[in-house]
């Protein structure tokens, strides 16, 4: 849907006149810790895999950000990592199977509840049955850790992480002159978000190379390929891009808070732009649906402001 | 801060038991009410007022002053709020007690924080037997709650302790953590004899290890854990002789046992 281009230009770059569409969620933050950094990356690497869409992965996730052993609670390098899922039920799933396969299996690894208001939800308290009868819980001040015993030692986890709202779905569209120009911007909106709290990109590295639109010919599909947004789409269907466009990428953006989602998107944005019309970048644009996906809406020119 | 004075004009030659005044004190609105409030010393009635001065008004702090070892049951029960005690205090200090503060300024009688499910207790002096243990009757003891003693503490210290975590910076007696449901023990100064006794669960740790471990303890090994960097960075949150704790050091030996009952407690130390 082609939106009315009004005059918002930025080092050259025409920003669309538009809004990114997002949707509520429920979240939890988890922080997980090893014995050096390298370790708790591999820990939280792994349990981040597969969680790009909701659509087919249950979950959407990413790392927030690094900790500095201060800032953990065993005093071990750490990362911070945010979990996105459609409803209660699968979020209390995925941290399970999650945890269990990706971060107990990671060596020397422990996870804590990164967030602690909002609704219990079991972790620690359903992992436990790994030490088979063998595990034991503590209880320090108000918060009750698991010690699984472990071929490597001891798997420490706390029983219970906690969900709070979260939406998904913040986006916005890099149209760019060909796809190296597209994926080098992409990159640098990334390396900016990624200094933004509250959020995550949960696409592989961060972008999008293949975003969607709701519903599909084919009946069984709930998204497809976002035809009006693809260049070699160009004279077959009802496109977006004006010709000088080859190559389009999306960064999708789940978080905390509308304002969190709204810092990232002008983080990443302004980053683009600081690339400008003569490095390729044509256009910034969003994804929405007419309303039809959420309440959550991101006017490019609003939060660009 | 304001609240009530509570002082002892005279030590009385019989025991007082002060536990069943806790909520009638706390939920008084004039000195002169708890000066009112019946009180036995041995099997004689009379009215507080016999015994104690009272003075102030309600508020968030009550003062006892000049106590002796003869007053049972102070704080019994005591849900919020400071609760300051000078001179040394009967038996039963605290028991039962589901929050707030206590402070002693002296000494404490025997089966201190008996029953406790939450809030805090510092011993400025010693404790008697029984600290943390259950009175005669109950079946657990400490459930909760964080008790400190500056000074010594007695024997049995935290039998049958179900939760919570007790904290001595000098010696204890005998049979220390003896039928330890779970919970957790730390003590700074000399681990008396028998320490463990049927022991089932929790941790019990030792700034100086003794130099001989009960024969139902099994050596478990040295580990570095981050489990153990939570657990001494807890303790050094308590304050006092604890806050020279390290948890950065966390390589602690363990002991397991007592393996004539579950065994799946842990007596832990670092390894000189």
């Amino acid at each position: 849907m082609r939106e009315r281009q009004a005059g918002m230009i930025i080092n050259g770059v025409k920003i669309d006149d538009t809004f990114a569409e997002a949707f509520p969620m429920v979240a939890t933050r988890l922080i997980i810790t090893a014995d050096t950094e390298r370790w708790a990356f591999t820990a939280a690497n792994s349990m981040i895999g597969f969680s790009t869409s909701v659509i087919a992965c249950g979950v959407e996730t990413g790392i927030e950000k690094k900790l500095k052993p201060s800032e953990t609670p065993d005093g071990r390098p750490g990362m911070s990592v945010l979990l996105f899922a459609m409803n209660s039920k699968e979020l209390a799933k995925q941290i399970v199977t999650r945890t269990g396969q990706s971060v107990m299996t990671s060596p020397t690894s422990a996870c804590y509840a990164g967030i602690r208001e909002g609704k219990k939800i079991k972790m620690g308290a359903a992992l436990r049955y790994f030490g088979d009868g063998f595990q034991r819980s503590k209880l320090l001040g108000k918060i009750r850790y698991w010690r699984i015993p472990i071929m490597d030692g001891e798997f420490l986890v706390e029983d219970f992480t906690y969900e709070v709202p979260g939406i998904g779905g913040g986006n916005f569209l890099i149209l760019a002159e060909s796809r190296g120009q597209a994926l080098s911007a992409a990159e640098r909106a990334i390396t900016a978000m990624n200094r933004v709290e509250n959020v995550v990109m949960p696409f592989p590295g961060g972008v999008v190379g293949s975003g969607s639109k709701l519903g599909s010919k084919y009946p069984k599909l709930s998204a497809s390929t976002n035809d009006a947004f693809c260049p070699t789409l160009k004279g077959l269907t009802k496109t977006e891009l004006p010709p000088e466009v080859e190559s389009v990428m999306e960064i999708v953006i789940d978080g905390l808070a509308e304002k969190d989602i709204a810092r990232a998107m002008r983080a990443g944005v302004r980053a683009v732009c600081t690339l400008g019309r003569k490095n390729g970048i044509v256009r910034i644009s969003a994804g929405h649906y007419g309303g039809k996906l959420g309440p959550y809406h991101f006017h490019l020119h609003k939060v660009l402001k | 801060m304001s609240g009530f004075a509570i002082i002892l004009k005279d030590a009385p030659r019989q025991r007082v038991d002060l536990a069943p005044l806790t909520e009638r004190i706390c939920t008084a609105k004039k000195a002169a009410e708890i000066e009112k409030l019946p009180v036995f010393v041995g099997n004689r009635k009379c009215v507080l007022g016999d015994l104690f001065v009272v003075y102030g008004k309600p508020g968030e702090r009550l003062v006892l002053d000049n106590i002796c070892d003869k007053i049972d049951g102070i704080g019994s029960r005591w849900s919020e709020g400071m609760l300051e005690v000078y001179g040394d205090a009967g038996d039963r200090l605290g028991h039962g007690m589901t929050g707030g503060d206590i402070i002693v300024h002296g000494n404490v009688g025997n089966f201190a924080a008996s029953g406790m499910r939450d809030g805090e207790i510092l011993i400025e002096g010693n404790a008697g037997d029984f600290l943390g243990a259950p009175i005669p009757g109950e079946r657990i003891g400490m459930n909760g709650g964080v008790v400190r003693v500056e000074g010594d503490a007695g024997a049995r210290t935290g039998d049958r302790l179900r939760r919570g975590l007790i904290l001595i910076e000098g010696d204890v007696g005998e049979l220390c953590g003896s039928r330890m449901i779970a919970g957790s023990i730390a003590v700074m100064g000399d681990m008396g004899p028998r320490l463990g006794y049927a022991m089932r669960r929790g941790a019990l740790f030792m700034m100086r290890p003794p130099t001989r471990f009960p024969e139902t303890f099994n050596d478990s090994g040295t580990h570095t854990l981050p489990f153990h960097h939570l657990f001494l960075a807890h303790l050094k949150r308590q304050g006092g002789a604890f806050s020279v704790l390290n948890p950065s050091d966390n390589r602690l030996r363990k002991y397991v046992g007592d393996i004539s009952v579950q065994g799946s407690g842990a007596l832990l130390f670092h390894d000189s």
